[in-house]
């Protein structure tokens, strides 16, 4: 099948592929960009784990055309942390146990890191609304809120600091 | 600093049994840094599709691979005519049936495999399996596992036609597979036929599946010049799965490597071996190319593994106190196409015979059935002890229905019935003998901690007005741990584990172990058990698992038995490494090994608090200065067989509210004590307990494997089968009581499982609860709206 150029911004860097049309986003992140961070977990958008960023928005990338990101800002788990320094959510997450088999993980990182831009200041009921496109058999979810509340909370201290 | 504060300092050091220390596997998660076996991509790597079959049962007329050999890109379709030269069409399954790997004249269930079509990726591999050109003559389908023995019934297994037997005893129909039976039968029924009072009721624990959020999947990788194959692949147990390799293909064990790497989930999913490992493998020897394997979340639901599908029957003699005289409890077990049930050998209905639960019953008879139907094979245990779930469930629900014949409260009738303090070790009606457990004083702490009393006042009074609140209780015991080896085998392997460490001069360690971590924090528990034994910082010890050729032989992570039994074999292997290091300190103090004692982190001269020496000084001194005789080094492998099971216990409490006009079961609390002996990370046992109690909280309200009556699958992906997401998953409460093993070296007893065992039943119980006023006695899971609404409907609640 013919293929097309696609450019876009990954995590800060320009990159350029050859797709296929047809070629889902989660595919082309994970096998020619080698970024294996987001996982397939349902291919029917139900589970999130393949949860990206998107020119803002949270995107489940396995249904979602290579080709729509043309041009686009992407943002993987990968990116998340900077300068050496993890994201407050991802401390968050190993702080209050809100991970175990840690294939969710990536894709509820991506939704949080977006759902706290959304949301600031959530409330739990706030978080499990938010959150709802993101599904773990592992935690039960519990853990996957405090871990949320606490990412809000230093974020927040460190925005007032 | 007192001694005292020294000691505790140095304790804290180790971050070692006991304490809730941060998972050593996390950074890699958080960072997208896991290995997944869908992340494994090797050079002229070819990616796998299955062709299967969209009819539950029909002869296959003819297979076409013309057009899907032709499409540029497509390098081999495999078919079971393919295999026959090889033998590998039909491959053994745990439970001593034989499988089809690839559908062998017709097929038995909806989406069997039928063809592989092996391409140079996924896209290509997909477009080709739809050129597949099979055609079928459709035969009718055997659905209901109560007509599997009618004489009518169409024949699932033609291989096995003319044969009195598959793998487990006598059979007395072609669709009959075992049948299994345990206790006196006699003096059951004549406990029954005496009794002042009998319940009886029929029970069903619905066919589920497991569905963790990775799939099932693999990379075969044959080296053509060394004769050696590597395959990474998502098992729960990469030991046996080498061991199976062996068996089928003949290749040495010793050139067969089995990596598990990181897995997204198990809970029994991954227990097994499934036709796309096997036809993966072949593809890859054949073709000399790696070859990947990956299911989609439709191919998971349908094919790899359901669990449950137990249509139980159970009765209770008791006097008019409310007291067990005797348990009599049957199965009838669907299979479906091929016994793949995942069970220690001799074990065709697994552990059901720990059914006669907390309760002290001096006499009980089970038997279970089982039967072939038109429906995907397995019948795996879906985050539970092989059938342990099915047994709880069926025991928790009828000594509530008891309860509800004599008009005894709930948790007063458990009180009459538990197993006292002072009968353990107790024998159990039906062979186990429970390590230990301290029931009544768990129940009074979640009674207490719950306001028990005044729930029932407050339902009381919602009845009076109409409304339906729920309140159930369950008092489990579960059993896990398998096991030792007399009991407990798989294909004549002892269900032992191990676990080998190896000190390094520096004082680090490094230690491998035969189990799998699949979330359970393996990396974690397993460092702060060796940090604890032989004082060195959990930080400072790496473990690994899943790899085969570094690993020691393993039975694997399923069954609740890390803890038991892996966690055993790494603390008698670090016990094995103190004892030399303690002869090697005595040596550096120049006095005998029977004058030092052991403190913390380090070997003390008895009396003489300054003349010391560290494990870390030892540890250097393993490697230049030893005593005389003694060889160098300090490591050491232990293969630990088990001298018993493991018997957690757990009390939960569940309220619930009921919405009369839609059915909707609104969760308000739910309490969860667990009793899993010594506790090593607290903070992972809570996070083991919350996922164990949604994955119950998914069964009992809403999953369920349907079929319509010519075997159709009604809802295979996500779209319609239930995982609970953020939204509806209740808020949990966690609370303990400690009640060691006396036969752990740890004390420790294994909980991941506890909370779907005990969690399931205890749902029932809250919803069944909410309509005892009105004499329902059961209703059968999944409890969604509708569901509820009809029997709010039936009883003319909603008016």
């Amino acid at each position: 099948m013919a293929k097309t150029q696609l450019s876009f911004n990954l995590n800060g860097q320009d990159v350029d592929v050859l797709v296929e049309p047809r070629e889902l986003l989660i595919h082309v992140l994970r096998e020619q960009l080698m970024q294996t961070g987001a996982h397939i977990g349902c291919e029917t958008s139900h589970c999130g784990a393949c949860t990206v960023d998107i020119n803002g928005q949270s995107v489940k990338s396995c249904t979602f055309l290579a080709v729509q990101a043309q041009g686009a800002e992407v943002m993987t788990v990968e990116g998340l942390a900077s300068g050496g320094e993890l994201h407050p959510l991802q401390a968050a997450f190993m702080e209050e146990h809100g991970l175990q088999c840690g294939f969710c993980t990536p894709g509820m990182l991506m939704r949080g890191y977006r759902f706290l831009q959304e949301n600031p200041n959530p409330s739990e009921d706030d978080i499990r609304q938010g959150m709802a496109g993101n599904l773990c058999r592992c935690t039960g979810y519990q853990n996957i809120i405090k871990s949320i509340q606490k990412a809000a909370a230093d974020i927040n201290a460190a925005d007032n600091a | 600093m007192s001694a005292a504060e020294d000691t505790l300092e140095r304790q804290d050091q180790l971050q070692g049994i006991g304490c809730s220390r941060k998972r050593k596997e996390d950074p890699r998660f958080i960072q997208g840094k896991g290995n997944y076996v869908d992340d494994v991509k090797l050079p002229g790597m070819l990616c796998g599709a299955i062709v299967r079959s969209p009819f539950a049962h029909a002869k296959i007329v003819s297979i076409n691979k013309e057009k899907a050999l032709a499409l540029p890109g497509v390098h081999a379709v495999i078919t079971a005519d393919d295999l026959k030269p090889l033998g590998l069409h039909w491959m053994p399954t745990l439970a001593g049936d034989t499988q089809a790997v690839l559908a062998d004249e017709k097929v038995a269930f909806q989406q069997q495999e039928v063809a592989m079509v092996v391409a140079d990726d996924r896209y290509i591999a997909a477009d080709g399996a739809e050129l597949v050109e099979v055609e079928y003559e459709v035969l009718p389908a055997l659905v209901d596992p109560h007509k599997a023995m009618d004489d009518d019934a169409p024949i699932i297994r033609d291989d096995l036609v003319g044969k009195d037997e598959a793998g487990q005893g006598k059979r007395t129909h072609n669709n009959h597979i075992f049948t299994w039976d345990v206790g006196d039968k006699d003096a059951t029924d004549r406990a029954f036929d005496n009794a002042e009072v009998t319940v009886r009721e029929e029970i069903l624990n619905p066919r589920v599946h497991p569905s963790p959020l990775e799939t099932c999947g693999c990379v075969a990788s044959f080296d053509k010049i060394n004769g050696a194959l590597t395959v990474y692949i998502t098992s729960q147990a990469p030991h046996i799965v080498r061991t199976v390799i062996t068996l089928l293909s003949g290749i040495a064990e010793s050139k067969v490597r089995v990596i598990s790497p990181d897995i997204g989930g198990g809970f029994g999913n991954k227990v097994g071996v499934y036709p796309g490992y096997v036809v993966a493998i072949v593809s890859s020897i054949v073709l000399g190319r790696p070859v990947k394997w990956i299911e989609s979340r439709i191919d998971n639901i349908s094919t790899t593994a359901f669990a449950r599908d137990y249509h139980g029957i159970g009765e209770l003699a008791a006097d008019k106190n409310g007291v067990i005289k005797a348990l009599r409890f049957s199965a009838l077990a669907d299979h479906g196409a091929f016994n793949a049930h995942a069970q220690p050998t001799k074990w065709p209905a697994g552990l059901f015979s720990i059914c006669t639960g907390s309760y002290d019953i001096p006499v009980a008879y089970a038997r279970v059935d089982g039967v072939y139907t038109n429906k995907a094979p397995g019948g795996v245990a879906y985050r539970c002890s092989f059938r342990v779930t099915e047994a709880v469930y069926l025991i928790e629900r009828m000594i509530d229905v008891l309860a509800q014949k004599l008009d005894i409260d709930k948790a007063e009738i458990r009180r009459r019935n538990f197993i006292k303090a002072e009968q353990f070790p107790y024998q159990s009606a039906l062979g186990w003998e429970y390590d230990s457990g301290n029931y009544l004083p768990a129940l009074e702490k979640v009674l207490e901690a719950c306001d028990y009393e005044g729930l029932r006042k407050e339902q009381a009074e919602k009845r009076a007005k109409g409304e339906l609140m729920g309140i159930g209780l369950c008092t489990f015991t579960e059993i896990v741990g398998a096991g030792p080896s007399k009991a407990c085998d798989v294909l004549g392997v002892g269900m032992f584990d191990s676990c080998e460490i190896r000190v390094h001069p520096t004082g680090s360690a490094i230690a491998r172990m035969g189990t799998i971590t699949q979330g359970q924090g393996h990396q974690t528990t397993y460092a702060q058990i060796i940090a604890s034994e032989l004082g060195l910082s959990s930080d400072d010890i790496q473990i690994e698992e899943g790899d085969t050729d570094t690993a020691p032989y393993g039975l694997g992570t399923y069954g609740s038995r890390s803890t038991p039994v892996g966690g055993a074999a790494t603390a008698m292997a670090a016990r094995t490494i103190r004892a030399k290091a303690q002869k090697i300190a005595a040596h550096l103090l120049e006095v005998s090994p029977d004058d030092v004692e052991w403190d913390v982190d380090r070997f003390q001269v008895k009396g003489n608090p300054d003349a010391v020496k560290t494990m870390k000084e030892v540890a250097w001194a393993a490697y230049n200065n030893v005593p005389e005789g003694m060889e160098m080094g300090l490591e050491t492998v232990n293969y630990y067989d088990p001298p018993n099971f493991t018997y957690p216990f757990g009390i939960y409490l569940c309220v619930v509210d009921i919405d009369r006009h839609t059915g909707e079961t609104s969760i308000r609390r739910f309490y969860a004590l667990d009793d899993c002996g010594n506790r090593i990370n607290p903070m992972i046992i809570e996070g083991q307990i919350h996922g164990g109690l949604n994955e119950a909280f998914a069964v009992a309200m809403g999953q369920l494997i349907s079929f319509d009556e010519d075997g159709n699958l009604q809802g295979n992906s996500l779209m319609d089968y239930f995982i609970p997401t953020f939204v509806e998953t209740p808020h949990w409460e966690t609370d303990y009581t400690v009640t060691p093993s006396p036969h752990h070296p740890l004390g420790a007893k294994g909980v991941a499982e506890s909370p779907h065992v005990g969690g399931i039943p205890c749902f029932s119980n809250a919803v069944i609860d909410a309509f005892a006023h009105k004499g329902v006695t059961h209703v059968n899971m999944p409890h969604t709206a509708f569901n509820v609404w009809k029997t709010i409907h039936q009883l003319g609640l909603d008016n």
